[in-house]
């Protein structure tokens, strides 16, 4: 089967490093997501899994075989490129059946395959068309065509959304969803900057960071699956990443320490924390963060005054001024009736909390702590006697 | 105060009117269809004497009237019988058809490699390329006649050829040097991808996309090459190889006293009429390649 394996694969440009000591395994039929910030080096990833670049160290291997120096057409892969490169001076049928042509293919195969194609992506009404008298969405489906024809192992697909308007690109991630499953055997790797395309689409997200220069960071921040990025972040590269809103951080500094507990004191407001207090030292400063669909409103010990709203419809966001802290707090809440500056009574449940040291890695947090949902937490406040 | 704003106000407000009251100037449209005719006037005249001529014959040649008193078709009748001038317009054809041809299929591979391939000495070998335009043609005129006869081409077809294409190939591989960087890169990559070898992608993907900008480098080398005459009257000898730029130069009368300018007139007519021709045909197309957005998908 098409197994993807990388082995400590680097790629720079000139002077400067863009990816550094990757390895990477993809399994076969399995949806991988490559997301990161602009600059993070995803789409040179991508490109070099297509072979239109050549990695500076590493192996590469698709299917068991090296491919390292294979050229792109030898690696059994098929990208949907961004701006979906589709010949222009050739219809529809043309630009399916151009590379399987060149193939040598029997004309018969190559009928049914675009047949296969044109059923799948409903394009029966545009085969004779040219790419100019379609649009957006339409060329993006001739695109995802013309991978599908050639019946690749790989399907490679640089940000194939980002040129479509809002709500199609809702539609065309169902299709994409759909048509992994339909395709069943075949890979899919990924690249998005969108975190929603990510969440929705991935089995599993490898989330890159931007080496900004450094040679010996690594490119890979997280790889797993999308709530285990969500729910168990390794580090607040992660944490800050995943997650729309972004997560909270509120420097503190560690107060105390129990089994699976921690308590960290905030600039005067002490927070606990259900994880692992291994390697921590009472005093030690540390960054506690909180996703904003986990901050409690209405109830709890704690007091902050609104300082701005922002209202969505099915809910607010919420913005609170913390007490010694340089950005405001954001909460999510289903209320739309909360006015600015009003005081309002909020809460860190301590399952929900996360925990950075200095260097940004995360504590571990139990297996417990991905079952809490918001608003559900009891109350946990560590109540100084 | 309010006496102040108010004769702001109106200062503005004459300003506002009397902006749109220039362009409305009385005589503007005068002016322009003024300077437009006597630019046209200018560029047409000779062409137009040259059309009055061709239709005189003896003492009226000599009256420089634009309508000739007694219009006679003698003289076009006269070039295609006293030489074989039917002969120099195919050998002209052949010979600035076949640049045509050589140049565009060279400088497309040309330009796909100085456009899209890195490698050393890149920008040098396009400055060479330029460079061997900046030379009058007499510079190489003897250089060239060495090669010529080395190829045992002299007093052939080909030895035009050979000579035009260092006339036309710096200008179209420049030209289409420019117009292939501006082709997508995405392209070429989705042509990697579909497994294409570096010539179906330079015929089959580029070539149709490039198609406006080698119809117009391919006219104006047409016109290079039709019009050429140094390389034309030295490489050739014999009555039957020469094109008509040479064949026009030499026509002579039985005397040799006197310039028939009445048939001279006449063959420039009628070489220019192809070139006109090929203009209105591919200008259209010039046009419509380019409003197409053949480019942008």
């Amino acid at each position: 089967m098409s197994r993807i394996e990388l082995r400590g694969v680097s790629k720079d440009f000139g002077n400067t490093p863009v990816l550094n000591d990757i390895d990477l395994s993809i399994s076969p039929g399995e949806f991988c997501v490559f997301v990161g910030p602009s600059g993070c080096g995803k789409s040179t990833l991508l490109r070099l899994l297509a072979g239109l670049e050549d990695p500076s160290a590493g192996e590469i291997e698709i299917d068991g075989v090296l491919v390292n120096h294979l050229p792109p057409a030898r690696r059994n892969v098929a990208m949907v490129f961004q701006s979906y490169a589709l010949y222009p001076h050739m219809s529809v049928h043309q630009n399916m059946a151009f590379g399987l042509q060149h193939r040598k293919l029997p004309s018969d195969e190559i009928e049914r395959r675009i047949a296969d194609a044109v059923r799948i992506l409903q394009l029966d009404s545009l085969l004779q068309r040219r790419p100019r008298e379609l649009s957006g969405g339409q060329r993006q489906r001739v695109a995802i065509a013309r991978a599908i024809v050639r019946q690749p192992k790989v399907f490679l697909f640089d940000e194939p959304l980002s040129n479509l308007d809002a709500a199609l690109r809702v539609h065309t991630r169902l299709e994409i969803a759909r048509l992994h499953r339909a395709l069943g055997s075949a890979s899919m790797v990924y690249v998005t900057h969108d975190q929603v395309e990510a969440m929705t689409l991935a089995d599993r997200i490898v989330l890159l960071q931007p080496l900004a220069g450094r040679r010996g960071a690594p490119s890979v921040a997280q790889a797993g699956p999308p709530l285990d990025l969500y729910h168990h972040p390794a580090n607040r590269f992660v944490a800050g990443f995943i997650g729309s809103p972004a997560m909270n951080f509120v420097d503190a500094r560690v107060k105390s320490l129990g089994d699976e507990q921690v308590v960290a004191d905030a600039s005067g407001m002490l927070c606990a924390a259900r994880l692992s207090s291994q390697g921590l030292t009472p005093g030690e400063p540390v960054t506690l963060g909180i996703r904003p669909e986990h901050v409690v409103l209405g109830q709890g010990p704690q007091r902050a005054r609104v300082s701005h709203v922002e209202r969505l419809g099915e809910l607010s966001h919420v913005y609170l001024d913390l007490p010694g802290a340089s950005t405001p707090l954001l909460a999510k809440s289903p209320r739309d009736d909360i006015a600015i500056g009003e005081l309002l009574a909020f809460d860190f449940p301590a399952q929900v909390m996360h925990l950075f040291r200095s260097d940004g890695v995360a504590q571990a947090r139990g297996a417990a702590c991905t079952a809490t949902r918001s608003g559900r937490v009891k109350s946990q406040w560590y109540e100084p006697s | 105060m309010s006496a102040v704003n108010a004769a702001e106000g109106s200062a503005r407000t004459s300003q506002r009117r009397a902006a749109p009251g220039r362009r409305r100037f009385p005589c503007g449209p005068i002016v322009y269809w003024a300077a437009s005719l006597l630019f046209i006037f200018v560029s047409i005249f000779p062409l137009l004497y040259a059309l009055s001529t061709s239709f005189k014959q003896g003492s009226a040649l000599f009256s420089p009237t634009l309508w000739p008193e007694a219009p006679t078709f003698a003289n076009y009748s006269g070039v295609f019988t006293e030489q074989p001038f039917a002969q120099n317009l195919l050998n002209s054809l052949l010979v600035a058809g076949s640049v045509v041809t050589l140049s565009l299929v060279l400088s497309l591979m040309a330009a796909w490699a100085f456009g899209r391939v890195e490698f050393r000495g890149r920008g040098l070998l396009l400055m060479l390329i330029l460079s061997a335009s900046m030379l009058p043609q007499v510079a190489v005129l003897s250089g060239m006649f060495e090669l010529v006869r080395a190829l045992a081409m002299y007093d052939t077809l080909g030895a035009l050829v050979v000579a035009d294409l260092v006339l036309t190939l710096p200008f179209t591989v420049w030209v289409l040097v420019t117009f292939m960087r501006q082709l997508p890169k995405e392209l070429e990559e989705a042509a990697a991808m579909d497994g294409v070898g570096v010539l179906t992608l330079v015929f089959r993907v580029f070539m149709p996309l490039l198609w406006p900008a080698m119809v117009a480098t391919g006219l104006l080398a047409f016109i290079a090459a039709w019009n050429e005459f140094l390389f034309a009257l030295t490489f050739t000898l014999s009555t039957e190889a020469r094109t008509v730029p040479v064949a026009i130069a030499l026509i002579s009368t039985a005397s040799g006293f006197e310039l028939p300018w009445g048939k001279i007139m006449a063959a420039s007519v009628i070489v220019t009429l192809p070139l006109v021709a090929l203009v209105v045909v591919f200008q259209r197309r010039i046009v419509a390649g380019l409003s197409a957005g053949a480019v942008k998908g």
